[in-house]
């Protein structure tokens, strides 16, 4: 589709002038305006416009709250309440962006989860999926990066026991860890030179993502989105031009969406992140529960469900990492979950255990908090190793309409692209 | 093999249970039994307070009266580095008038300078002065409370859960030390503190701030009048915050609704072209 010819007509001199030379316009007729899109993607599809918006809102925010931070130990923590206090619309700028990180998590793991059960990282989409993960690796390091910079007693005790992890390398090569965390401290304890460092990384963190979306949006282009049935595109009718019938979509998801930012954001504002960072950080005084924000608490609960500290880390660094083999563990031959009988309960499963796991997460790690931790933990792996192959290979689909029309009003009498039965990714009658 | 089956789904739901059992147990060896039952958890209710839901703002005067009880109390060991004097008089706070503001910062004696002969010099509080601390540092605060460091009250209302809720509570939360309770030397009974034991002494007492406004001067009434002033002191910005919510809330409410409309409108158009062609 992307490799359809361009429908861009300079109608000017100027346009013509810019086409010959440097042909943004035409990128951006073709990729934004004329591009085409199947015209049976649902709300769950309107996320990434969503993702786009808070990636940019937080960048725009956050150039401006770095013009009133002060990344020092002694002024971090003040700075900030300058901001809040004396500074005008500082209140507004901070709180957007705090509650905008919790926003972006939330649609971040929705699209996510939007690709997982509609098979979105299947052929020919491996490499937008990856990149898909690599953003959310990045924004998982950014997003925590962020929170240290507050400087208040949760941030200095999650930047404490976050880089202590490295330490658990010491159990391959001893005394390979502690050099490798003095070496991300800058010292001998978290202080001055980690949080400087930290702030020039949550700085340069959200451009790098903004690349990397740009490939992702790139990745996208190529083969096209993929649609609520999983199947391929057959023919130019069952796709519309993204404009304007996709930014008039996502524009109202993103209405919405910014309804409920905004009740945060107004409202709430606290309501998301933990009492204790308006606590100074006090190297002598540790928290009672030291508890990540909210969108960390599932990779929170697997660490600390793996009693060896080095398989811990192993765990919660391959909790995200699977991510990446998912297109090469499923073995289903059809991509949209609505059609897989029987994997559909495993997938409904595995959101139930993120989301359980997120409250064991912020309950202490012991009794039967710590069997539940341990058994779901199980199952989060157990589900992308064994149930997507193993599903996948034993599992009938359902029968997939014909094309993606026959899906949006049933039947077709007189299919127009009948002449011949295009192919299906359906799976294959088994040989008994 | 080719169906759904009940006999696979169970295969494989078996195998999982049976896997993560076994590796629960197996790693279940170091789980240690939980800590014994705390029975000393913080307790305290939430109160009813004017500055609660969407349309909540301060009470000007319990936010001044408030103030009264931080500044003949509270003050003597808590310090609120995070403010100044001016700040009693902006909007959506306390609202002294300019004068009465001028007047509370020039009750106090702070330290400026150095001047052009290199001494510092004592001289009345300005407006633009930040509250001054009791103690000129925190070893001196520990020093004069028995090692105990009075923590700083700037943000104490947004530093705790319950934020108010628990200052009021821990103000009126002195009891009588319940038998049997291990309570160490110096330290008081509070139920509304986690693990019960405070250093703090109790800090107020019926009459202990003359109030002229016609408010009862309980102890109730004190705690509740500096917790609400300790809520606007963390979070000086609630009523513009809440005001500008409205209008953004009912702007974005609007263009939902447009935006709704619109895109209704503009698929529309497909749905008579999809029937015809289909």
């Amino acid at each position: 589709m992307a490799h359809s010819s361009s429908s861009y007509e300079p109608s000017t001199g100027v346009e013509k002038w810019v086409d010959e030379r440097l042909p943004i316009p035409r990128l951006m007729h073709d990729q934004f305006l004329a591009f085409p899109t199947p015209r049976n993607l649902n709300y769950w599809w309107t996320f990434g416009g969503i993702l786009t918006f808070m990636l940019v809102s937080q960048i725009a925010t956050g150039v401006v709250l770095a013009m009133h931070y002060v990344g020092s130990v002694d002024h971090a923590f003040d700075s900030i309440e300058h901001l809040m206090r004396d500074v005008n619309w500082g209140w507004l700028l901070r709180y957007t962006h705090a509650v905008g990180a919790s926003m972006f998590f939330l649609a971040a793991y929705i699209h996510t989860l939007r690709g997982l059960y509609y098979g979105s990282y299947k052929a020919p989409r491996e490499i937008l999926w990856m990149l898909g993960v690599l953003i959310l690796f990045m924004m998982i390091a950014t997003a925590f990066m962020g929170y240290s910079l507050v400087w208040g007693q949760m941030s200095f005790w999650a930047i404490t026991v976050i880089t202590n992890l490295f330490s658990s390398l010491d159990a391959v090569v001893p005394g390979i860890g502690t050099r490798l965390v003095e070496w991300i401290w800058g010292g001998f304890a978290v202080g001055g030179p980690t949080l400087t460092r930290l702030y020039s990384l949550h700085y340069l963190f959200p451009f790098l993502i903004a690349g990397v979306v740009v490939l992702h949006i790139w990745a996208l282009h190529i083969p096209g989105n993929n649609n609520p049935t999983g199947i391929d595109v057959k023919s130019p009718r069952e796709t519309i031009p993204f404009h304007p019938y996709y930014t008039i979509k996502d524009g109202f998801a993103l209405a919405l969406f910014a309804l409920f930012f905004a009740c945060f954001v107004f409202y709430a504002p606290n309501l998301l992140s933990h009492p204790d960072n308006y606590i100074p950080a006090n190297p002598l005084q540790t928290p009672a529960h030291i508890v990540p924000e909210w969108y960390f608490l599932p990779f929170y609960a697997i660490l600390r469900a793996i009693p060896s500290k080095l398989f811990g880390v192993a765990a919660l660094i391959g909790s995200i990492a699977v991510l990446f083999f998912v297109p090469w563990l499923d073995t289903s031959r059809v991509r949209s979950t609505s059609y897989r009988p029987i994997y559909k309960w495993f997938f409904w499963a595995f959101v139930l255990t993120c989301i359980a796991l997120g409250y064991l997460g912020s309950q202490p790690p012991e009794g039967i908090y710590l069997v539940f931790g341990r058994i779901l933990t199980a199952y989060y792996f157990l589900f992308f190793l064994v149930v997507m192959p193993v599903v996948g290979w034993i599992e009938k689909p359902k029968a997939l309409p014909g094309s993606i029309t026959e899906s949006v009003l049933g039947p077709q009498e007189t299919p127009v692209a009948a002449a011949k039965p295009a192919p299906q990714r359906r799976a294959p009658e088994p040989v008994a | 093999m080719t169906k759904p089956s009940p006999f696979g789904l169970a295969l494989i739901a078996g195998f999982v249970v049976a896997f993560a059992g076994a590796l629960s147990a197996a790693l279940a060896e170091d789980a240690k039994p939980a800590a014994e039952p705390v029975s000393h958890e913080a307790q305290f209710d939430s109160q009813k307070w004017s500055f609660t839901g969407p349309f909540g703002s301060f009470d000007n005067a319990q936010l001044q009266r408030g103030y009264h009880v931080y500044k003949q109390i509270c003050s003597n060991c808590h310090s609120m580095q995070l403010l100044s004097y001016r700040n009693l008089g902006e909007d959506g706070g306390p609202e002294f008038s300019p004068e009465a503001v001028t007047t509370l910062a020039s009750e106090v004696q702070v330290t400026d300078g150095p001047n052009d002969k290199g001494e510092m010099v004592q001289r009345p509080g300005r407006p633009s002065d930040r509250f001054r601390s009791p103690f000129s540092n925190d070893a001196a605060a520990r020093a004069a409370n028995g090692g105990a460091l009075p923590p700083d009250l700037s943000l104490m209302a947004k530093a705790r859960p319950g934020g108010p809720d628990y200052i009021y509570s821990l103000l009126t939360g002195y009891r009588q030390t319940p038998a049997g309770f291990d309570l160490a030397p110096g330290m008081h009974y509070n139920i509304a503190f986690p693990g019960h034991q405070i250093a703090m002494p109790p800090p107020l007492f019926d009459g202990a701030v003359p109030y002229t406004d016609g408010t009862k001067p309980t102890v109730d009434n004190y705690a509740r009048d500096v917790s609400a002033f300790l809520m606007w002191a963390a979070e000086p910005k609630l009523e513009e915050r809440h005001e500008l919510g409205a209008r953004v809330v009912i702007f974005l409410i609007a263009f939902c609704v447009i935006m709704f409309l619109a895109k209704r409108t503009v698929w529309a158009r497909l749905h008579p072209k999809a029937a015809h062609t289909a």
